[in-house]
Parts: structure tokens; sequence; C-alpha cells
């Protein structure tokens, strides 16, 4: 048995390799920071014969999902990614994705959107995108964006719906960290070839997204709803073999971090979730028994697994890196209030939005920041 | 010569039944691109009367494997669907002849929403036909004015006519240096069947616009529309011509025109048998407006005369 190759990689470069070892057999692109060098990693690679795969140079985000969506109904492994205003040009073909239940998987790193210009990260892109049906990872190192990747491939496969793999643009897309890369086999035993159970084959024509009356379009939505939820056994399964064959765990649906008795939960996703862990490390020196609970799965929102996870009487403060416009503070707040309504009365929920635009969210901010929320 | 229509191949791929309006030339067109495609073939669709006659979900009127995409799609979704069955092919996974990769579109998802997607596509010079349905008018949608409109004509948002020439969009598909781009019309079913044929055995981009007079947005009798189109032609309102490599050439009896053996027909009797121009008349400035409507044609073909001779 081969051993795995650590090496040092960027998140965009580990995010090619992890698309490299897929196999995967068309990836349209389009170049947006802080994405770029994603497409520009796997355009190489194809060029120089290392992933047989087709690159389509398209002219647009639009085109980039409507050239996925498009070589996933003829039966491909499809994969591209995105940023920010990339993402949200995207809108109409992420329904199409879901709602057509092709099973493309996407990288969105995320960054702030336009207007006004901002080229550095929060999480307004993804977490705009929620009610298009797409299943939402969000990762917090470069290590879980190559491992989620693959992950996210099974799960897609598994149930035809598209898969969203979010991390935060520069400080994990174009930082250095050590990446492990397990042996090819041991990937391919993990993801085995895609094996569509339809496709556009013209010795079985039939038509696809075409008219439908209310009866069947709401059975469709229904079934597209139904199999989202249905898909956090799918996300659990996957990390638990990925585990068993890698070796590597990164959290299922939920990653925690010193929660078992905790009373103070810090809540958040991607890089600053990992930044988070120092924050309640001194957060603990201080003599506050900290924890950090963070939502790997963004949707569908492992509601059961946070409510099991998070210890009796918590307070829970949520770092939104984001704005729910209309609404005081954040997306993840309203989110985690909305599953413990009438289920976890026991717990308080504080929220503050920090780090917009790329404001950078150090350790020592954060914890000065839950201490502070703590007094509120 | 074109190919008799006595000599088209009986094989159908548009199937008997369908949601079509009585003399529909997209679906009669449709029917005469099957004859020379085959079924070995992926259609794509835009949102249009094709896909709103095609058949409820999961039923289907066509004898292909269709797939209605995003309406500005047509261009980049045929180019994904064509490298995933050439790469999948490659790797063994799909066995047999390719398949062809066609969109059938109308002018809306051409002209307007689609352009960006398809010139791309073209600029690729990705593997594709793109079929142009042109009824002039985002007919199923109740006719609104198009990039394809041509002036004077009435549409639900050009209550007055419309007061710009159409572009001329297969000239612009030619200009992308694409190895084919061909124009034609339901009346000449011969001449549209020996143009897809040619197109299927080029790879690389195709581009056919087929002029399809609507009855609904043209507003005349269901039964004409074959001598809508016949009229189209014979008045130079609409051009049959190919260009291989960038290389012009008129077929019949276009090619006539343009040489100057015979003068089109004046434009009168085509829109005074249109409703959709007809009502010009009833204005104080019809006779200018008539007049623009000739002047733009007689542009068109000066202006085509002229661009075959560049053979660059």
């Amino acid at each position: 048995m081969k051993a795995a190759q650590v090496i040092m990689d960027t998140g965009t470069h580990a995010a090619a390799l992890a698309v490299k070892s897929a196999r995967v057999d068309v990836v349209p692109g389009y170049p947006i920071t802080p994405q770029t060098s994603i497409m520009e990693a796997i355009a190489d690679m194809v060029e120089n014969g290392e992933l047989n795969a087709r690159f389509i140079p398209v002219e647009g985000e639009h085109s980039v999902l409507a050239a996925a969506v498009a070589a996933s109904a003829a039966g491909a492994r499809v994969f591209t990614a995105t940023s920010a205003n990339g993402l949200l040009y995207m809108h109409e073909v992420l329904h199409m994705a879901s709602g057509g239940r092709l099973p493309v998987v996407m990288c969105n790193v995320n960054r702030g959107v336009f207007a006004p210009w901002t080229l550095w990260a929060d999480h307004q892109d993804s977490f705009a995108q929620r009610d298009t049906g797409w299943i939402q990872y969000h990762c917090s190192s470069n290590q879980e964006v190559f491992n989620t990747i693959l992950q996210a491939f099974r799960v897609a496969e598994q149930i035809n719906i598209p898969v969203m793999v979010n991390f935060d643009g520069f400080a994990i897309s174009h930082c250095l960290m050590p990446l492990t890369l397990p042996p090819q086999e041991d990937i391919d035993r993990f993801l085995p070839p895609h094996k569509p159970e339809w496709r556009l084959d013209p010795a079985n024509p039939s038509s696809f997204s075409n008219v439908t009356m209310a009866a069947e379009y709401a059975t469709f939505r229904q079934m597209l709803s139904d199999d989202i939820m249905a898909s956090i056994p799918l996300v659990k399964q996957a990390a638990q073999e990925y585990k068993d064959i890698t070796g590597m765990w990164d959290g299922d649906t939920i990653d925690t971090y010193r929660l078992e008795d905790a009373e103070v939960v810090a809540f958040a996703v991607n890089s600053m979730a990992a930044e988070l862990r120092l924050s309640i490390d001194i957060l603990r020196e201080q003599g506050i028994k900290a924890g950090l609970l963070r939502p790997r799965l963004y949707l569908p929102f492992p509601a059961d697994d946070i409510i099991s996870a998070l210890p009796q009487n918590a307070q829970v403060m949520v770092l939104d890196r984001n704005y729910n416009y209309g609404h005081p503070g954040g997306i993840l707040a309203s989110e985690l209030k909305n599953v413990l309504f009438g289920r976890r009365n026991d717990i308080t929920v504080k929220n503050r939005v920090m780090g917009i635009g790329g404001i950078d969210l150090t350790r020592r901010f954060m914890a000065a920041e839950i201490r502070a929320m703590m007094d509120e | 010569m074109a190919t008799s229509i006595k000599k088209l191949p009986d094989t159908e791929q548009v199937l008997s039944g369908n949601g079509a309006c009585g003399g529909c030339p997209a679906t009669m067109a449709l029917r005469i691109v099957g004859k020379a495609l085959g079924s070995n073939a992926i259609m794509l669709l835009t949102p249009s009367c094709s896909v709103a006659s095609m058949g409820m979900t999961p039923k289907l009127g066509y004898n292909w494997p269709c797939i209605n995409i995003t309406f500005a799609s047509a261009g980049s979704s045929a180019s994904g669907i064509t490298h995933a069955v050439e790469i999948m092919k490659e790797k063994g996974r799909l066995q047999g002849e390719l398949p062809t990769v066609f969109s059938w579109v109308g002018d809306g998802g051409t002209y307007d929403i689609g352009f960006q997607a398809l010139s791309a596509a073209a600029e690729r010079n990705d593997n594709m036909i793109h079929f142009c349905y042109n009824n002039e008018a985002y007919s199923n949608t109740g006719v609104q004015r198009s990039g394809a409109t041509p002036r004077g004509s009435f549409t639900t948002t050009t209550p007055t006519g419309k007061r710009q020439p159409k572009k001329n969009m297969a000239l612009l598909m030619m200009e992308h240096n694409i190895p084919y781009v061909a124009t034609a019309t339901v009346a000449y079913p011969g001449d549209l069947y020996d143009k897809v044929v040619k197109a299927k055995n080029i790879p690389g981009m195709k581009y056919i616009e087929i002029l399809a007079p609507c009855y609904l947005g043209w507003q005349f009798d269901m039964p004409e529309t074959v001598q809508m189109s016949r009229m189209a032609v014979r008045s130079g309102a609409w051009l049959l011509w190919e260009a291989e490599n960038g290389k012009i050439s008129f077929n019949n009896p276009s090619s006539h025109i343009i040489s100057g053996k015979k003068d089109p027909a004046p434009v009168d009797e085509y829109v005074m048998k249109q409703g959709r121009f007809n009502r010009l008349l009833k204005g104080p400035d019809a006779t200018q407006r008539i007049a623009e409507i000739q002047g733009d044609i007689d542009r068109e073909i000066a202006f085509m005369r002229e661009r075959a001779k560049i053979t660059i």
C-alpha cells in the first residue's frame, strides 16, 4: 500500500488537486478573484495531460454553470468554481442544477459582493444562495477543502443534488498549509466512477425539464426538499468512510472543539472558525468555559446535530460574517434561533457581525468580542 | 440543384401529435432537419414555442433526447454536452458514433438573450449545430419585438411599428470565422435539407438560420406559411446563402437576385399580405415607412453582394 504524500499547498491548488483525484470529465471555467487559480491549475493539468478531462473556457459565470449542468445531464462528472458576483450571476442556473437533479460540484471561494467593490472574504455570496436547493459545505482549512470536494462528489452523485464547497478567499485560497494527499487508489475506493441513472441518450430519447403541470411540478419540488433533508445521513456516511480510508476527519455535519463542558459556545463557519479554536484556548486560560461549534454543513442546516451537541444552558455567541438584511445581525444567528425555538429553550443566543469585506479576525479580537458579548 | 422534396428520407424525428399551431413553420422546418440529422443526436432547446409544443413532462413529440435549458445558454450548454460526449467516448464510457449535438432556438434565444453564449461558443469553435428558427419576434410570449424583428413590423412592444432595422445575425456568426453558416426557409425544404446534411459532416461550430413565417405574429392566414416564406425570398427580404470557411455563395432563387439576373419582387405584395406591416398603411406616413422597408431590403442585398466578393 502506498503512503500518503504531504506537501505545502494553497487552498485553491488543493481544490484543483482534489478535482484531479476525483477524475472529473468536464470543467467549465471563468476567472474571478480569488477563485481564478483553481481554474488556472485545472487548465494546466488538462493541457499537460495530468487530468484526462475537458476544460471549457466560457465567457461568463452564467454560461459556466449552464455548460456544467448540460455536461452533467449528458452523463459526465462535472466540476467548476466561482466567487462572489460570479456566484450571483449563476443564480438562475443554480436553480436549474438542483431542480434538474444534476450532481455538479462547485467551489465557491467566499468574497464580499459588489457594490462597493471588495476582493476579500465574507459570506454574503454563499448565504445569499440559501434557497437555491444546493447542499452547502463550508470549510476551515486547505485540507478540509481537499477532503470535502471528494466527499461532495460522493454525496451529490448518491442523491442527485448539486453541492457547493465554500471556503474563504485569501485566508484559505491563497495561504500555504500542509496538505496530505492520500494515495489515488484510496480515493478511487472512496469515490467510484460516476454512473448516472439517467442521461441524454439518443438510444433512449426522453425530455428533460420541459413543461410540467402543477401537480408534477409540485411533486418535483417536494422531492427536492425531502431529498435535501435526506442528504444528512449521506454526508455523515461520506465523512466516516473517508476517515476509514484516509484517516482524515474534519467533522461531518458539524465540527466541535472543547464543547462538552462549555458554558459559552462560539458558533461560526469557515476560516474564522479555525482561528476561533485559538480564541477558545485564550478564554479557557481566562477561566471561561468556552467551546466551539462549527457547522461544516450550512445546507441542509444540521439542526438535530446542533441541538444534541449544545451543552445545557449554554450561551451561544454567533459570529456572523454576513448581514441578514431586514433583521438585526447575521444569517447564521437567524438559522440557529429557528432550529432552537421550542426545542432548546435553555439556550441563549447572542450575535455579532464581523469580518465583513475581509477585515482581519484574530484570535485575540474574537476572544475579546466573545467576552464583551457575555456582558450584554 | 437542391434535393427534391420527393427524395427526402421517409424517417421522421418529429413525431405525430404535438402542441404547435397549425401551419407552424418551426415544426415544419424541424421535420426537415430531422430527416437530415437522423436519430443519433442530442437536442437543446431554450424556453420557446418548440418547448411549449413538444409535449408535457415526461411526454415528448421529438425522437431525440431533449433538454430545455436556461434562456441565455444555448451556446454554452451545447458546449457542455458536446465536450461531455466527446470525453466520455474517449474514456470508453460511450460506444458507437458520437451523436450530433444541436440547439433548436428561436430568434430571441439567438439574437438577444442567447447572443453572448452563442458568440463565445462560436469563437471556441465547439462542435455543434446551432439552429435559429427565426419568426422575427417573441412569438411564444405573444409577439414582442426582438433583434430579428424587421423595421416597420408591429408587435405588442412596437405598437406603432418597429423603428430600427433587424441585424444580420447569420453574417455576424460568419464573422466569428466558423466553418459553416447557412440561411434557409420552409418554402425550400430541399435547400434546408442539403444544408443540414452538409453541416452534420463538418466538425466545429455550424450555424443555420431558418426564416419561420409565424401566422400569429405576422398576421396572415394559417395555410399560407409556405407561400409567405417563398414571398420573403422572392422579395429579397430573406436571402438564401451559405458560407463554407467564410466564402459566401447564394442559393436559388436568391442567387439570381444577387447576380442581377432577376429583380426582387417589389415588397408591397409581401407587406400587404401581413397584418404586422399593413397597419402602417393606415398611418399618415405610410409611403415613407413602406419605403424604409424597401430601403432596408435593397441595402441588405447590395451589402451581401459586396460582402460575398471578399474571399480572403
